[in-house]
């Protein structure tokens, strides 16, 4: 008996919960972001009502059918009620996956257009590089011996390369707002994972892979990027920024950066 | 049938202590031995989440003791990063093998499906000898991993390479403890892959008379399934570790691309695909959720119709159901890799199988409900944990059709939603189902009733306290909190969640000292409980037709001879609420 009225607290806490978003996502920062949202809450409305009902129906039966000295029914069961909520489930479910199907192709079908901007993102054991390929639009030629995070290539840059010498690399991911952003991701070590919240996008760095991702960030601000798959003793401490500037700022800070190269590079 | 006679079950009663209690091929003691080693297990690893859910909210307490367990992981009394990240890799481990697959499958299945079908012992037991001390020996060597140099593993109870494969450059734990490790899970391999086929044979070839498919107990279907799903599974897993383990000292490069650089050094690997370990991984690994639950699934079914004093609502679709769960479940891994750079296109193939599986887990929820409508509940304590089952499942189970929609899971993935997710279902609604079969067996294991009273406070206090931990970790998990962190001090919005996490960890704190009541109710009533008569819960199934404990030929010699399905509670016309499976007919019509 109690029982029932346990279960129905919880199923009321958990509900005012999700409903009140005591805990929840930051905002969006994108289109997708937005869509992602959006396809949730469908997700939510749809779970949280079978939810509720299932765990009201639990306490129902508790306290209803207790025993009360009343004989029990005697029943096998009912095919007709089995067919129907077999059914319900499928159409239920399987119309979750389908709807939400567009949201995934938005990220990992989709193709980024030609002229986005690229960057190579690079996870070692227990930090974030990134690489911009510069004004000559190429990434230029690394070479895993020349590896030196002290001296800052973690890339390996080969500096006898010319499109190798205008790379920018950098310790947090800058983008100018509004622009398509296209990611190749990789890792030199074990298994790293890229998650900005704000972008509602997560995919692993796994060595020996180079994996695409795309975005466009339409909100300046920064947002953190913390490091989603066990990577090692660092892994909690595994942290980097996303900074969407505006492309005014973006312009700026690239030709900064550009010019600091430049000084380093002469005799 | 092309023997009649049925030789090879049959051993006489063993006189000398060892081989009646150590090195025993009754099926009995060997049922009783993976319990009381899965029953050691769990407070081991309940005491490691503990020791993590302190670690978290106090990254920078100073423990006197935590530095004579861990010298080096606690140097001066302040637990490491690293010592978090073994006493996570070991709390999984521990709990997914020597807990949920040993004690409901193993213990239990031990136990009672020879009695349950009505034969005289396990169709091997020699080998259901070797398969526990392979277990036993299993278990001696992961926890050996705590004492060597470097310590126990961290790279979790996934293992991924190149984390797992490359040695300790990798990392404290990643030289002698990770090939601990994988050696350990090798045995364990072995030792499921020999009892997998046990249950098989045993389930097909040593029914009594008149025990036709149709009309076992559901527990045995649960448990013939999850045998299979064992014997798939873990020859899957076994070939996986041994490839590991050559990539670890021989130098191959099975999991190993070319390039690595790891910890300044370059590694002379090339040709191998992390990827691949996840494959094998999972292609075990989803499956070995369902060999946790399955048998709590058909335990739960059995329990709620025995206390509703009903017949299951739907017999043939739940034995349909399991069915279906265990042949999906080998098609589902890959959501577990939705983001791990698998082809998006096999990801969204995954994920409409993965829906699908949603669908006799439902079949199984509505048939349970359907069970207790129009039911007479007798609310003991072995009834309050199946229906607790039945919550934790549901709400376990709900949190599933998020994760298991790759759009969703690109955020969801990996934080503690996911967590809470698999804690909620296969951690404790597979607890739940282990109490409630504790509970409901324990008079016919032991001979003795267990303490009601303390039964019930045990339930209530444990519903709520798992109820407490493992909410709240989806709320966190919503505000993108990752997993496998050893604090939140580096990041901003971790900070903010700071709270919840106090509050899950002094509810874990809570929950597990209850389970002192627990410990110490089975002890006390292994002793000083009520004497247990032959059929307490006035149940149908043939383990309650023999004495309490049986005698060690189960039957006295005489095999027993089935007339009825398992679940003939309340028949009209019969003259007591309950139809045993033996009793001749005649008794009273029944329904097939």
């Amino acid at each position: 008996m109690p029982l029932a009225f346990i279960v129905w607290a919880f199923a009321v806490v958990i509900v005012y919960v999700f409903l009140a978003r005591l805990w929840w996502f930051p905002p969006p920062i994108n289109q997708h972001g937005i869509t992602y949202d959006q396809h949730f809450l469908s997700t939510l409305l749809v779970t949280g009502v079978i939810f509720f009902l299932a765990q009201l129906a639990l306490g129902y039966v508790i306290i209803r059918y207790r025993d009360r000295g009343k004989p029990a029914v005697y029943s096998h069961g009912n095919n007709k009620l089995e067919a129907l909520w077999t059914s319900a489930a499928a159409i239920l479910f399987i119309g979750a996956v389908l709807a939400s199907t567009r949201v995934f192709a938005g990220v990992h079908l989709a193709r980024p257009p030609e002229n986005a901007l690229r960057v190579e993102v690079l996870g070692k054991q227990f930090a974030w590089s990134f690489r911009y390929p510069g004004p000559d639009g190429k990434f230029g030629r690394t070479d895993i011996k020349l590896i030196n995070d002290a001296a800052g290539n973690p890339f390996g840059l080969d500096d006898t390369d010319p499109a190798a010498r205008d790379d920018i690399v950098t310790s947090s991911l800058r983008v100018p707002a509004g622009t398509p952003v296209r990611l190749t991701l990789k890792s030199r070590d074990v298994i790293h994972n890229f998650f900005v919240r704000e972008l509602r996008l997560k995919q692993d760095l796994v060595p020996g892979m180079e994996i695409p991702l795309h975005f466009q960030a339409d909100k300046t601000g920064v947002y953190e990027i913390p490091c989603s798959e066990l990577c090692g003793l660092g892994h909690h401490q595994m942290r980097s920024t996303l900074e969407v500037l505006t492309p005014e700022e973006f312009r700026k800070w690239e030709q900064a950066q550009l010019e600091q190269l430049r000084q380093l590079q002469q005799p | 049938m092309s023997s009649p006679v049925v030789h090879h079950a049959v051993h006489a009663a063993p006189k000398g202590f060892l081989r009646k209690y150590i090195f025993s091929t009754d099926h009995k003691v060997i049922g009783k031995q993976y319990y009381l080693l899965a029953l050691f297990s769990v407070f081991v690893g309940m005491l490691l989440s503990v020791l993590m859910r302190f670690h978290m909210i106090y990254p920078d307490a100073k423990v006197s003791w935590f530095e004579k367990l861990w010298p080096t992981g606690a140097a001066g009394g302040i637990m490491t990063p690293e010592l978090y990240l073994s006493l996570m890799t070991m709390h999984g481990t521990i709990m997914v093998f020597f807990v949920l697959t040993t004690a409901p499958q193993s213990g239990f299945g031990n136990y009672f499906l020879p009695l349950q079908i009505g034969a005289e012992d396990m169709a091997f037991p020699v080998i259901n000898m070797l398969s526990f001390w392979t277990t036993f020996a299993a278990l001696v060597v992961l926890l050996a991993a705590f004492f060597v140099p470097g310590g126990a593993p961290l790279s979790g109870w996934t293992a991924y390479p190149p984390l797992s494969a490359v040695g300790e450059i990798a990392g404290p734990g990643q030289g002698t403890g990770q090939t601990l490790w994988i050696l350990s899970i090798a045995l364990f391999c072995g030792a499921s892959l020999m009892g997998a086929i046990n249950f098989i044979a045993t389930t097909i070839d040593l029914r009594a008379k008149g025990m036709t498919l149709m009309r076992m107990p559901l527990t045995c279907w649960a448990w013939f399934v999850t045998a299979i799903l064992s014997l798939l599974g873990f020859a899957v897993l076994l070939a996986a570790g041994i490839l590991l383990l050559l990539d670890r000292v021989a130098g191959t490069s099975f999991f190993l691309p070319a390039g690595l650089v790891v910890n300044d050094q370059i590694l002379n690997h090339k040709g191998g695909s992390p990827l691949l370990w996840q494959h094998l991984f999972w292609f075990f690994g989803h499956p070995e959720v369902y060999i946790a639950i399955l048998p709590g699934m058909g335990l739960t079914s059995t329990v709620l119709s025995v206390f509703a004093r009903k017949p299951i609502f739907g017999y043939r679709a739940m034995v349909y159901a399991i069915l279906a769960i265990g042949f999906l479940g080998f098609l589902v891994w890959g959501h577990h890799m939705f983001v791990s750079g698998m082809n998006p296109y096999t990801g969204i193939a995954f994920s409409v199988l993965t829906m699908t599986i949603g669908v006799p887990s439902a079949i199984k929820t509505f048939n349970w409900i359907g069970t207790l409508w129009g039911s007479r509940i007798r609310f003991t304590t072995p009834m309050l944990f199946a229906l607790g089952f039945v919550s934790l499942f549901v709400t376990g189970g709900i949190s599933g059709i998020f994760l298991g929609q790759p759009a969703l899971d690109l955020y969801l993935h990996d934080t503690y939603f996911v967590v809470g997710h698999f804690h909620m279902i296969m951690g404790v609604a597979a607890i739940f189902g282990i109490f409630a079969g504790t509970y409901y067996w324990f008079p016919k294991m032991y001979g003795r009733m267990m303490n009601e009273t303390l039964g019930k406070i045990h339930f209530y206090l444990t519903f709520i306290g798992v109820y407490a931990i493992f909410t709240p970790m989806h709320f966190v998990g919503v505000a993108g909190n990752p997993r496998r962190y050893a604090d939140f001090k580096e990041f901003e919005f971790l900070g903010q969640l700071m709270p919840v996490h106090t509050f899950m960890t002094h509810a874990a704190f809570f929950t597990a000292a209850v389970q002192l009541i627990f410990l110490f109710n089975f002890f006390w009533s292994m002793k000083k409980g009520a004497r247990a008569p032959v059929n307490p819960w006035e149940a149908t199934t043939l383990e309650w037709t023999v004495p309490s404990p049986p005698p060690h030929d189960n039957f006295g010699g005489r095999l027993p001879e089935v007339y009825r399905g398992a679940y003939e509670y309340s028949v009209p016309g019969a003259d007591k609420d309950y139809l045993m499976q033996n009793e001749p007919v005649g008794a009273a019509k029944t329904q097939e």
